[in-house]
């Protein structure tokens, strides 16, 4: 059977999974709707948390990213595990044990403010809504490289099966079938390593393989030869990197603060019956998601020795364009490989340097989004395996995105509908416009899949930075510090994200030419300014605090309720 | 109020905080220490055919992260026992 043929039976299963499980979780009230029900098992929530944080970006683009940044690569490795460590110990339970729907909830009861609130209502939709597009965004790529559809006809089929189960199910449908979806997800992640793994060193398990020495019976370390090949073609020892150790630091920890501040992540930890099941949860989660995040390191080192001796050949050579296999040729027409013959010898060659470039040897650009994709091919595995891989993907997309989606129905809904303009609507009105609201969210973010602005890369950066440093400094000075008031932590927030929103504007949009360490802060980049702005915004918000007075009596009583487990009930809107 | 006394109120709290900062250093020290500010000192010294300052940063300190949020969990269920502010 041919890998199309192939791919659409496999991707088509997986799609009628999710249906038939939307179909049996159903969300029959707000509570439902929202967290549902509070009744998940931890285990199951970690898996379904798991799948919600892994998006297109962590199946598709990480590993290809960590194999062009090597040991710079390993930002994202930590920055996006490490923050789940700040989660679970620092915010998960005692938001459990708060019990509300989502986090506006908390800023706004916390802070006794609606201004709080509202800050944290359009924070948390313009994060979630910078994220979603980048998801649909991924979904149009897998479909239109593996199942030959254009973009525009994957992203509208993406949407409809989101449509269906986040509208019908809420977190009740979203939940079971991220479970599905982390299922789908990970086992497409690893069988190709795996077999990949054991061609080259004859290892089983990726995270010890990529450590181990070539099979080949030479003895060299694969690592070793990896770094060999790097500087020979011009580029930095794989295993060293390019960035100063002050920007891998800063940009390190913005992620892990900006993991542990996003709406859609933390929403999570509501849907659990008990304080000790938000701590589990947390524990299932990471551990679910480090399956993944251990192996892609692998993935990246593997798919970069295997893609440097396919295009160069085990000579170093170079190889003719002509014999080329057909996985350069399908990728050349998705222009996501160029090839230039810049000597004219009718041979590819990669190296480092430009393409434009004529002082440099390389004549090949591979574009970084391809490497999990084109990896199987590469290591030429069978047909099945790549069906395998494109069901993943968009398992990957489609679970990101529906979390992303309910965050923000639910922010339209309850945080702005409820809580401030009409609170006396009934449940049932309010659970109509959630859906309404999932359903305009879904078509705006398909709108952004089609058209995708020209900077979704850029404010990947935005989002997390924004999440440092609005979200997380507020919430964890409204948990460990019990006389923190009201007016300093909004002025807080707002000076961190003004602080952090300027920077990243300035370097990213305003004046892109001068985004170079000369000109940065400290030599911070404007992807890890965020942590800056987390400090700018503890400190306003200790100023201002000191100059304000303490938070009122029962404020603090309720601070006091939330520091230990006894007495949680399920998550409520009262 | 769940707790005993005041006292126990605090104590509880003060064990609580005393936890975290254990783990946050251990979190700190594996990630941002061996992974990033001494990375380059630890790559001298090889872990099987890993440069170790590498391994930390792209495979150990995720071990490490897994490991502490589990202990985080048995530590804090058996500090809401001794306190009796436990769900049950």
């Amino acid at each position: 059977m041919d890998v199309q043929l192939l791919t659409f039976i496999i991707v088509g299963a997986s799609f009628a999974l999710y249906i038939a499980i939307a179909i049996w979780a159903r969300a029959g009230s707000t509570n439902e709707f929202y967290v549902a029900g509070g009744g998940v098992h931890p285990v199951l929530n970690g898996m379904a948390t798991a799948a919600d944080w892994m998006s297109a970006a962590s199946f598709i683009s990480m590993a290809g990213l960590i194999s062009f940044m090597g040991y710079d690569g390993a930002v994202y490795l930590m920055g996006w595990t490490g923050g789940y460590v700040l989660l679970a110990l620092c915010l998960a339970p005692y938001l459990r044990k708060f019990g509300k729907f989502t986090v506006p909830d908390f800023i706004g009861d916390r802070y006794y403010s609606q201004t709080a609130r509202t800050v944290a209502v359009f924070c948390a939709i313009f994060v979630s809504f910078t994220y979603v597009a980048g998801q649909m965004r991924g979904v149009g790529v897998v479909f239109s490289r593996f199942l030959e559809v254009d973009i525009v006809s994957g992203v509208i089929i993406g949407m409809a099966i989101v449509f269906f189960y986040t509208v019908l199910g809420g977190m009740k449908g979203i939940t079971y079938t991220q479970v599905a979806q982390y299922c789908v997800l990970i086992f497409a992640y690893l069988v190709p390593v795996v077999f990949i793994s054991m061609m080259v060193t004859g290892h089983i398990l990726p995270q010890t393989a990529f450590g181990a020495t070539l099979a080949d019976g030479s003895g060299v370390y694969m690592l070793d030869k990896l770094d060999n090949l790097s500087t020979e073609l011009g580029f930095n020892e794989y295993t060293d990197g390019s960035k100063s150790t002050i920007d891998v630091f800063f940009i390190t920890f913005a992620l892990m603060v900006g993991t542990a501040g996003l709406p859609h992540v933390i929403v999570r930890f509501f849907t659990v019956p008990k304080v000790r099941d938000a701590r589990k949860s947390a524990g299932w989660a990471l551990l679910f998601i480090a399956i993944l995040y251990t192996t892609a390191p692998a993935l990246a080192s593997f798919g970069r020795v295997n893609m440097i001796e396919t295009i160069n050949g085990k000579d170093m050579a170079g190889t003719s364009y002509a014999e080329a296999p057909a996985w350069i040729k399908n990728w050349e027409k998705t222009g996501l490989i160029t090839f230039k013959d810049k000597n004219g010898d009718g041979k590819m060659f990669y190296a480092a340097g430009s393409i434009d470039d004529p002082t440099s040897p390389n004549e090949v650009d591979v574009d970084r989004d391809i490497m999990v994709l084109a990896n199987p091919e590469i290591a030429n595995l069978p047909a099945w395996v790549i069906a395998l891989v494109a069901a993943g993907g968009v398992a990957a997309a489609l679970s990101t995105s529906a979390g992303l989606l309910l965050v923000i129905s639910t922010s339209v809904s309850h945080d702005l509908l409820k809580r401030n303009f009409a609170p006396n609507i009934t449940d049932k009105a309010e659970l109509f416009y959630a859906r309404l609201a999932a359903g305009v969210a879904i078509v705006i973010a398909g709108y952004f899949g089609v058209n995708p602005p020209g900077f979704v890369a850029q404010v990947v950066a935005f989002a997390f930075g924004l999440a440092a440093s609005s979200f997380f400094p507020a919430i964890i000075m409204g948990i460990f510090s019990k006389r923190m008031n009201g007016k300093g932590a909004v002025s807080g927030m707002v000076a961190g994200i003004a602080f952090t929103a300027a920077y990243i504007i300035y370097f990213k949009f305003v004046n892109p030419a001068a985004n170079t360490p000369d000109n940065w802060w400290f030599g911070i980049s404007p992807e890890g300014i965020g942590t800056f702005g987390m400090l700018v915004n503890f400190i306003v918000a200790f100023v201002v605090f000191k100059l304000t007075g303490d938070a009122p009596e029962e404020i603090q009583q309720m601070v006091e309720d939330i520091r230990y487990p006894k007495g949680s009930g399920a998550a409520s809107a009262h | 109020m769940a707790f005993r006394n005041e006292d126990d109120k605090t104590a509880y709290w003060k064990e609580n905080i005393s936890l975290l900062v254990k783990l946050l250093v251990v979190w700190f020290v594996v990630s941002f220490g061996a992974g990033v500010i001494f990375a380059d000192a630890l790559n001298e010294i090889r872990f099987f055919g890993f440069k170790l300052g590498f391994w930390f940063a792209q495979q150990g300190s995720i071990y490490i992260f897994v490991a502490l949020i589990f202990v985080y969990m048995a530590k804090m269920n058996a500090l809401d026992k001794k306190y009796g502010v436990d769900e049950e």
